[in-house]
């Protein structure tokens, strides 16, 4: 059921997705270019999605367990880092270069765009990349990351 | 700034939107889980047991919904960037939303809903950097 599910909103979403042009990234980009013949669009997604999920995640924050009896596995905010902007800069520059981002980018990819799929396999080399660099730092996956470096 | 009308269409953002919200509130209430999709591919990196169907179950419903979307019309994807743009800003975005630690759908959607200090900078980040980008590669390169 857990799977299912995880499947039905999968498919819901990326059918809201296409319906409002986001998987298409000649919109998108229209939305960025502030500058030029700008399309508002996109804002209005934000406006629509945004207002829905305040509701569910109110009632959400009220549970203890999710509708299924499993538990529930809301993120416990961190503070703001470096880590935070900078990384969300540099997705927000590859956003800005091919009007992709990871959601719509896996939708296209399903309608048989041979450019989502070379964008996905780079996503995912980014992606890699980014836990293998993790992986070594907290030295191999096992301990904590304070014990990475002892002094022998 | 001149608004481009012609490309304008507030009913289908709105209807897109509130399904997408739609979609969040299901993962959220049955799942509880936030629908945060660099999280959900970027997990699958670092399988664990018991945490893997539902990550590979969500990709498929996405991947599989313009085998829906089909059915009521043509899914409208025109792509202008070169393949050599497409491995750079994959791989920006790749791991740009680890370090970041989500998305438009993580930060920019989930986390907005539930005014999330965090994800506010993290969205106010990729957009600044969105629109910038694009305002350089338009206005500056591009003439």
């Amino acid at each position: 059921m857990y799977a299912l599910s995880s499947f039905v909103a999968g498919l819901v979403f990326g059918f809201g997705l296409l319906v409002s042009g986001l998987v298409n990234p000649a919109k998108v980009l229209g939305f960025l270019d502030v500058a030029g013949a700008w399309d508002p669009s996109l804002a209005l997604v934000m406006v629509g999605a945004v207002a829905v999920g305040a509701v569910a995640f109110a009632v959400a924050g009220r549970l203890t367990a999710t509708l299924l009896g499993t538990p529930m596995a809301l993120p416990t905010g961190r503070g703001i880092d470096r880590r935070l902007v900078l990384g969300s800069l540099a997705f927000g520059v590859g956003w800005g270069l091919a009007g992709f981002c990871p959601g719509p980018a896996l939708v296209a990819l399903g309608a048989g765009k041979l450019k989502a799929l070379v964008f996905v396999g780079a996503m995912l080399a980014g992606m890699l990349v980014f836990e293998l660099v993790e992986r070594a730092r907290s030295g191999g996956g096992i301990g904590p990351r304070d014990s990475a470096h002892p002094s022998a | 700034m001149t608004i481009d009308w012609a490309s304008f269409t507030p009913a289908s953002a709105v209807m897109g939107g509130v399904i997408i919200g739609l979609a969040v509130a299901l993962f959220a209430l049955v799942n509880g889980r936030i629908a945060g999709i660099s999280g959900i591919v970027g997990g699958l990196l670092r399988p664990a047991p018991g945490d893997v169907i539902w990550r590979l179950a969500f990709v498929a419903g996405l991947i599989a919904a313009p085998l829906c979307f089909a059915i009521v019309a043509k899914p409208q994807v025109v792509v202008d960037a070169s393949y050599p743009t497409l491995v750079v800003a994959g791989f920006l975005v790749g791991i740009g939303t680890r370090y970041g630690a989500g998305c438009t759908s993580g930060h920019g959607v989930c986390g907005m809903s539930r005014l999330s200090p965090r994800s506010i900078v993290a969205t106010l980040s990729f957009m600044a950097a969105g629109f910038v980008t694009v305002f350089v590669v338009r206005h500056m390169i591009g003439n």
